[in-house]
């Protein structure tokens, strides 16, 4: 998802360069409200955590494997502002070290990678741990949403960058169809791992979990009150978290179609103009065999197209919904099986 | 760490680009990066002068032509992107080899295949010729802000460390006769992942400890001030007003 030099024009370029460095400079300070003086040495050693946990190859089947992105476990385990930080620090020094992402796409790729990721899994997930029950099982879940929402949220931000300033004259529509696709099933990858790494750090070190803080105090609270507390709760909790947990998950789901067809039917003003400048009508049967239904429903004609940017978004997310909440599901089942008896009392 | 205390990047050296000082040569990169990618992509010839340009800097740095080109093969995935484009593209259309390709989008595959590659190319030369401990100097001479410039220090200093310490948790788990084939082995490796975290964290207050310990007060001393003299900026800076006249007449023609 590395941005090469050229893919986006100068000018837009430059603006997402602004972006990103008012972006970096708002979390400087955050960062240094939070940490002091311990920022650097500590900032440091979590941008180089981010930068080996990268190379770390999740086999998925059949010799493929996939890597994490890191943006949400950063904003989950260090908070927003430190997140944006160091995964901005560490595509500083791939650009710069690895010609990993072009220079000048170096504005682009913070503002895709590094904000975007971040800020939406942080809210998203400030948002969850609210609502959900104070338990552990509430941050692991929080963390898989925040996850899976964080990198189609990536991916709708680079197809926004595209539509202003890409290079090349692929439709909108098809671009956000693909970017939004891929990045739906890299984005169940990554909430996967994101949640059990989140999980394995919380059962450990609770207090390391930046997004666990609210959660550790009440705890302690309970401690006090082991005798009383612990047995009640312990199985009523349980019982009603499960269902807490759907229904939010659900609500999020819908928040989520609601967002992504505003943006899908947002682009078509991108598509409108090329297919105007184009004639797009013209070939439509090609690209009607060419691949999946939704392509078919993407170059129709424009009153099609801007609902079939809807219509690929709402799919797109009930495919998300359906896949994640198995993985999530049978992450939870293993999770709550080997835990609940410690859970209440950590 | 192990040998030579220089990173694989690097490739050491004594030539006049080796010598340059990094804020030089990292404003030159950058600079001729934007010229490049400002250039209209229906001058192809420019695009080959500025590969040329980057050659004789190759060649006056003495990176070797193969070095160089293995370095480049990070591009790979892009390029299968740029490949797919003219297939995807919207307009009219030519027949190339019995398949119909979009004329813009072919236009748009070689710019992205070209502009890429050149800005590829600049960044495997500045870090092939810039130790990572002078690129982080030449940063924070130009105006990084130093917090910024000290996290990015941190990061490369125990960028080693923790990846080192991420291999011994795999020889650990592959001694134990664990083998990650599949989703169901997340858990495992998620749980290395955690407890690297953990490490690293614990290793950042170690670090802050030292560091206080020995007087830091938020700021890190500058005992190395790197400073260039205006011959070094004229010799480092031609390089980007070399692509600069191309780029102008590549508008003009």
């Amino acid at each position: 998802m590395h941005v090469p030099d050229g893919f986006i024009d100068a000018p837009i370029s430059a603006a997402t360069g602004v972006v990103a460095a008012t972006a970096v400079a708002v979390s400087l300070r955050g960062a240094r409200r939070e940490l002091d003086e311990r920022t650097a040495p500590l900032a440091g050693l979590v941008a180089a955590f981010i930068f080996a946990v990268q190379m770390l190859n999740f086999p998925v089947a059949a010799g493929t494997s996939g890597h994490l992105l890191g943006g949400a476990l950063a904003a989950i385990l260090v908070g927003p502002y430190t997140g944006v930080l160091c995964v901005s620090v560490v595509l500083l020094m791939q650009g710069i070290l690895f010609a990993d992402g072009g220079l000048t796409a170096l504005g682009v790729n913070i503002t895709d990678m590094a904000v975007v990721t971040t800020v939406v899994a942080y809210a998203v997930f400030r948002g969850l741990v609210k609502v959900l029950p104070r338990r552990r099982g509430s941050i692991t879940a929080a963390a898989f949403v925040a996850a899976v929402l964080s990198v189609p949220a990536a991916a709708v931000a680079f197809t926004l960058i595209y539509a202003v300033g890409g290079t090349t004259d692929v439709s909108i529509g098809k671009v956000a169809t693909a970017m939004i696709g891929v990045h739906v099933l890299i984005g169940i990858g990554e909430a996967a791992i994101t949640a059990l790494t989140v999980g394995a750090v919380v059962a450990v070190r609770p207090d390391l979990v930046y997004g666990a803080r609210g959660l550790r105090q009440k705890l302690k609270l309970r401690v006090d009150g082991e005798l009383v507390d612990v047995p009640d709760t312990a199985p009523v909790a349980a019982a009603r978290s499960h269902r807490k947990v759907w229904i939010t998950g659900l609500v999020t789901s819908l928040v989520l179609a609601g967002f992504v067809s505003f943006y899908a039917s947002a682009s078509p003003d991108g598509l409108e103009k090329v297919a105007a400048d184009k004639g797009i009508d013209a070939r439509t049967e090609k690209h009607a065999t060419s691949d999946s239904p939704l392509a078919d429903y993407g170059v129709r004609d424009v009153e099609n197209a801007r609902l079939s940017g809807g219509l690929a978004g709402v799919i797109g997310v009930g495919v998300t919904v359906v896949a994640g909440s198995t993985v999530f599901w049978a992450v939870r089942r293993r999770r709550s099986a080997d835990t609940t008896p410690v859970s209440t009392g950590v | 760490m192990g040998a030579g205390h220089a990173h694989r990047l690097y490739r050491h050296g004594h030539s006049a680009v080796h010598a340059l000082p990094p804020h030089t040569k990292l404003a030159a990169a950058f600079g001729f990066v934007v010229v490049v990618v400002s250039t209209p992509r229906e001058a192809m010839w420019a695009f080959g002068l500025y590969a040329v340009l980057l050659g004789v800097v190759a060649y006056a740095a003495r990176v070797p032509a193969g070095f160089l080109l293995k370095r480049l093969l990070i591009e790979v995935p892009f390029v299968a992107f740029a490949v797919l484009m003219p297939f995807v593209a919207e307009g009219e259309r030519v027949e190339v080899l019995g398949m119909s390709l979009s004329v813009s989008g072919l236009w748009g595959a070689w710019n992205v295949l070209a502009k890429g590659t050149l800005g590829v190319a600049a960044s495997v030369l500045l870090a092939s010729t810039t130790e990572l401990r002078s690129v982080l100097l030449g940063l924070q001479r130009l105006r990084l802000p130093p917090l910024l410039v000290q996290i990015a220090s941190f990061m490369i200093r125990y960028g080693d460390v923790i990846t080192d310490e991420m291999r011994r948790m795999r020889i650990a788990r592959e001694s134990r006769g664990f083998e990650a084939s599949g989703v169901r082995h997340w858990g495992v490796l998620a749980k290395s992942a955690g407890a690297l975290f953990i490490r690293s964290y614990e290793r950042g207050e170690r670090v802050h400890l030292a560091m206080v310990s020995r007087g830091y007060a938020g700021s890190m001393p500058v005992i190395d001030e790197v400073t260039a003299s205006r011959a070094q900026w004229s010799y480092a800076l031609a390089l980007p007003f070399a692509a600069l006249v191309v780029c102008v007449l590549g508008w003009a023609l």
